[in-house]
């Protein structure tokens, strides 16, 4: 065994070794990944795992870096960005990763991604297009 | 500021090139002579086309302590980075048919699966997939 493995078993006995709290922050993870589009909340979330809210929240933030509503947010706006390479309208993107609102959706893309969404997809355009005429 | 390359050291250009592209089946993106032996290489995922670009860059050859850095972490089995995958152990089973060594196999760590290979240019490479 070299020393990456040993450093690696070494760190799981210490971060990795409550499997009840890994369980259930991959659930929650694969909740998400499997129902972004849909009306999520974090009650919703910690009502599938019979935690309160507060303790999921702790727990996820804890093994993902990030909390459940960070890390729902930051699937739609990836997701979007390939509805909106793939031609659909900023309105109908903003609905369909689950967003209730195209302003706010067009101001948080914004603040992630550096353009709006409308910006973004002319940019995609112009770089498809640029490929194909070489 | 923006993240638009991340340097890889390899110790053959045409060799790092030729793996990374026809192994792990990245896209080589831009190639700039720039002395008789050394290139400004760069490959990108050929999922992420406009993403963040992999520089193949010679400098091992070129500046003793990269290649002591480079060879320290390699015996020490410690990945000089990681990329990411869906499905670990479709991959995993994808590159040992193409001949990718590894040395270690799809491993679950807490929220994620691991495996680290060696991509014969003097690094070991880790694939993870969040679970």
């Amino acid at each position: 065994m070299n020393f990456y493995q040993q450093e690696l078993n070494r760190i799981s006995r210490i971060c990795y070794k409550n499997k009840g709290q890994i369980k259930t922050v991959i659930r929650t993870r694969n909740f998400i990944e499997n129902n972004f589009e849909q009306e999520l909340s974090l009650k919703l979330l910690s009502d599938c795992q019979f935690t309160s809210k507060f303790h999921l929240l702790r727990l996820f933030k804890k093994y993902y870096g990030v909390t459940p509503m960070q890390y729902l947010t930051d699937r739609r706006i990836e997701k979007s960005k390939d509805l909106l390479r793939s031609g659909m309208t900023v309105t109908e993107t903003c609905f369909a990763v689950g967003f209730e609102s195209p302003s706010s959706f067009s101001t948080l893309f914004k603040n992630k991604i550096g353009l709006a969404p409308i910006q973004f997809q002319k940019k995609q355009f112009s770089q498809s297009t640029l490929q194909l005429d070489l | 500021m923006k993240v638009k390359v991340i340097g890889i050291p390899v110790l053959d250009q045409e060799i790092a090139l030729q793996f990374y592209t026809e192994k792990l089946g990245f896209i080589k993106k831009h190639d700039v002579p720039l002395s008789e032996t050394s290139r400004w290489l760069t490959v990108v995922s050929k999922e992420e086309q406009f993403g963040t670009e992999i520089l193949l860059e010679p400098s091992p050859n070129h500046f003793e302590p990269a290649k002591t850095y480079q060879k320290a972490l390699f015996e020490a089995g410690i990945p000089y980075t990681q990329f990411n995958v869906d499905n670990l152990q479709e991959e995993y089973e994808r590159l040992v048919n193409l001949g990718v060594t590894f040395s270690m196999q799809p491993t679950e760590m807490g929220t994620v699966k691991i495996a680290v290979f060696n991509d014969t240019c003097g690094n070991n490479i880790q694939l993870i997939e969040m679970l």
